[in-house]
């Protein structure tokens, strides 16, 4: 597979390593966050954390769409299906997802909702088209990646004057949970791996205000093992030199300014959201978008009136702590107990790129290093 | 993590093009995308081009790491 | 008696009523294609003499959407599904039963089609359908046709394997490119549509196994891979077995396509279902010759040794990957889904 199996090749992991191991200083820490859950993910699938010298710390971040939508979101769509009967379609990431009081997308499914599992936002427009007598709602989540396609989405259905298509908005916004993270101060962290694929859409210039503002270094990297220890070793010279800038390693996809098209599109159809809640990182200011107020049919929440939910997040549950870097999985009472990736109490262990998810699946009774 | 994968434009029809990922063949929406051409590789998410992958960019960072390496071998 | 109009005709209740149009379908459609002498008796049982040894005996429902794949249907899965699951104890493949539960208003075409399509099955396998049932349920409350078979073998003397032999030390055999028969039926389903020339691998496997036996009969265990894929099926022997699992992830066969499918989907192709491959575990001394006279079978063209037993208090399935680290190759939990994230 082009541009995937030369960035997985094991001996030039090994001479990255080495670099890595002969640069980083052993008299300090490197605390390194990877935002995403796909470099969650790459670590543990790849084992990456066992070529790296035991002060190289890497610290799982909020980046997982799945992992930080809130439990009432999810209710709100429940409610929506079962009590206006429309057709919820969603991607399949979602289905198991904890919404409140022991439920999910998936056990509403089971119940009698018209649940349907999608895989691009186009297959909710051929729903919509094939069922005209029914309303079509597309239950919306992602970063910056996953908004363009529901923008170009909304725009064919507005183009062709489909009446009974609309999206739940759940788009949240990248840089906002990293401000967050670092103005929170609640655990060290020496630098970060940016995000791969929302960078190809907002730029690399999009993160120069993080590292401005609290003089932490950011390499954006490819989700390929490769791409990641590389970018660990670009942190390390960063942190070794007193740098704190923005450097991008997935230069053959990010650019400093992004996907001006895309970006385009997702500003003509969608606005910031003023207040916005992510499960761990609580009710964040200007994180999250909405639907601009001149596409309004396309809105679930205004079209059905959905109804904010608050739900309470479980009972002995550490997630929060987990998205904000501040606890490892393990740490937590339920983890591989009463939270397993069969039976997910928290949302962590659902998505496969959810940090608990990966110490479970990948990481369990091997003595991994990726620990904080 | 935004699940992307780089596949080859081989066929273009208007607003979508035909890609293909080792002998899988794909319908993907272009609407993201200017100019894209056949022989492109795109990185495909949730049936969209994303973006373009620039070879230039790809082979430089592929030269590093066989430096890197071949650098290795020598130490 | 009025014949069926299998052209336009659709299944109605009364096909499943017990009365004439009973009659006439099971006649013109199930009997006319398995044709055997056990079921043109027309008795509600078969009987027959069954030769010494210890008998075995498997039950599977077959439930799929879509009924027709590329590389199969549900007719022919029924029938080579039921004869793997035999035929994993090493015995012999005997005789199939056929329970057929038929939706309202089913094309009888498309009924036609699967039953020829399990008959080719079936008698390419040279192990008959001997005794059957349908019934028919309301529109709505079936997805078409569900078809559940069972079958009867016998085990040669000497044979015992089983999900609890395996030792430390053994060698694990895959019989084939893992993946195939999940990945064709995702490229046909609804929404995902991708065009793959990957066919789904269905194939009945006793008599690539009565070769494997004749020649190793000491085989510990033998395990096809369906549901849940090599990795569900490597942690079922483990825990069975009370060891672990280490495996070589550059040594398990899986076709470029699989993985390009995968990549795409978001999947990983150990836990994708297949329907004509099986995982043998073989003390490493065999394990060679083993594989030498699998290689020989059509069936077992591309087998390979991809790892060994181990001790392990954990019964925990590890891969060395090929990038050089280890992973934890867990059991599959919920459904396989495409993701996005």
């Amino acid at each position: 597979m082009k541009y995937v199996d030369e960035f997985r090749d094991g001996d030039t992991a090994r001479a990255l390593a080495k670099r890595i191991k002969e640069e980083a200083d052993p008299e300090r820490d490197y605390r390194l966050m990877e935002f995403c859950g796909g470099h969650t993910h790459a670590i543990f699938r790849f084992g990456i954390a066992d070529l790296m010298p035991d002060n190289i710390r890497f610290i799982h971040g909020p980046g997982c769409p799945v992992c930080v939508l809130p439990a009432g979101r999810i209710e709100a769509a429940i409610r929506l299906v079962e009590e206006k009967n429309i057709i919820l379609c969603t991607y399949a990431d979602l289905m198991r997802v904890p919404a409140g009081k022991r439920d999910s997308l998936q056990k509403a499914k089971a119940r009698g909702a018209d649940i349907r599992m999608i895989y691009s936002p186009t297959d909710a427009l051929v729903l919509a088209r094939e069922n005209p007598n029914r309303e079509v709602a597309f239950l919306a989540i992602g970063f910056e990646t996953t908004t363009p396609p529901t923008a170009a989405a909304i725009n064919i259905a507005q183009a062709e004057g489909l009446k009974n298509f609309s999206v739940f908005c759940n788009h949240v916004e990248t840089p906002a949970a990293m401000m967050h993270i670092l103005s929170a101060g609640e655990t060290k962290i020496d630098g970060i791996l940016g995000p791969s694929h929302v960078s190809t859409i907002i730029g690399s210039n999009a993160y120069a205000d993080c590292c401005d503002r609290y003089g932490v270094p950011l390499v954006i990297a490819g989700f390929e093992p490769l791409d990641v220890i590389q970018s660990v070793l670009m942190l390390v010279r960063q942190i070794n030199a007193g740098l704190a800038v923005v450097e991008n390693q997935y230069t053959r996809a990010v650019s400093t300014t992004g996907n001006q098209k895309a970006k385009a599109l997702m500003n003509e159809l969608f606005e910031q959201r003023p207040l916005f809640e992510w499960r761990g990182l609580g009710v964040l200011p200007e994180s999250a978008v909405q639907i601009r107020s001149a596409f309004s049919d396309f809105d679930s929440e205004k079209r059905f009136e959905i109804k904010e939910i608050v739900a309470a997040d479980i009972k002995g549950c550490i997630c929060p702590a987990v998205l904000r870097g501040m606890n490892n999985p393990d740490e937590c009472k339920l983890f591989g107990t009463a939270c397993t990736p069969e039976d997910p109490k928290g949302a962590c262990m659902v998505s496969s790129e959810g940090a608990c998810a990966a110490y479970y699946s990948y990481g369990r009774h091997l003595n991994t290093k990726a620990t904080t | 993590m935004c699940l992307a994968v780089p596949a080859k434009v081989i066929e273009l029809h208007g607003d979508s093009a035909t890609v293909e990922l080792d002998g899988i063949k794909k319908e993907t929406s272009t609407v993201l995308l200017d100019g894209v051409a056949i022989g492109d590789y795109v990185l495909l998410h949730v049936g969209f081009a994303l973006e373009r992958i620039d070879p230039v960019e790809a082979a430089k960072t592929l030269k590093l790491f066989d430096e890197l390496k071949a650098l290795d071998k020598t130490l | 008696m009025s014949r069926l109009d299998i052209k336009h005709g659709v299944i109605e209740m009364g096909h499943g009523s017990g009365g004439r149009s009973s009659a006439t379908l099971i006649d013109e459609i199930f009997v006319c294609h398995f044709d055997n002498e056990f079921l043109n008796q027309g008795n509600d049982q078969a009987a027959f003499n069954v030769p010494a040894g210890r008998m075995v005996i498997s039950t599977d429902g077959h439930v799929i959407t879509p009924l027709f794949f590329p590389g199969g249907d549900i007719g022919s899965l029924s029938v080579h599904g039921t004869i793997n699951d035999v035929t994993m104890s090493g015995a012999k493949p005997l005789y199939l039963s056929a329970s057929f539960i038929l939706e309202e208003g089913f094309p009888l075409s498309e009924l036609e089609t699967i039953v020829i399509s399990m008959a080719k099955a079936s008698k390419d396998a040279g192990v008959p359908v001997v005794t059957g049932d349908t019934k028919v349920v309301e529109r709505g409350k079936g997805d078409g046709v569900f078809i559940t078979t069972t079958g009867i073998g016998v085990v040669p003397e000497g044979i015992n394997i089983s999900g609890d032999q395996a030792k430390p030390g053994d060698a694990i055999i895959v019989s084939g490119s893992i993946g195939d028969h999940g990945i064709a039926i995702l490229s046909s389903r609804e929404g995902l549509q991708f065009d793959t020339t990957i066919q789904s691998d269905s194939a009945a496997l006793h008599k690539l196994v009565a070769e494997m036996v004749a020649v190793t009969p000491e085989v510990h265990c033998l395990r096809d891979p369906t549901r849940g894929g090599l990795a569900t099926t490597l942690n079922e022997l483990a825990r069975q077995s009370h060891v672990g699992i280490s495996l070589v992830e550059t040594s398990i066969p899986i076709k470029a396509e699989v993985k390009g499918a995968c990549e795409l989907l978001g999947l990983d192709p150990l836990y994708i279902a297949n329907e004509g491959k099986l995982v043998c575990i073989v003390a490493g001394e065999d394990a060679e010759q083993l594989l030498a006279v699998m290689r020989q079978h059509k069936l077992g063209q591309n087998a390979a040794i991809i790892g060994h037993v181990t001790e392990d208090q954990h019964h925990m399935v590890i891969m060395q990957t090929a990038f050089g680290g280890k992973r934890v190759v867990d059991w599959l939990a919920g459904e396989q889904l495409p993701r996005i994230c």
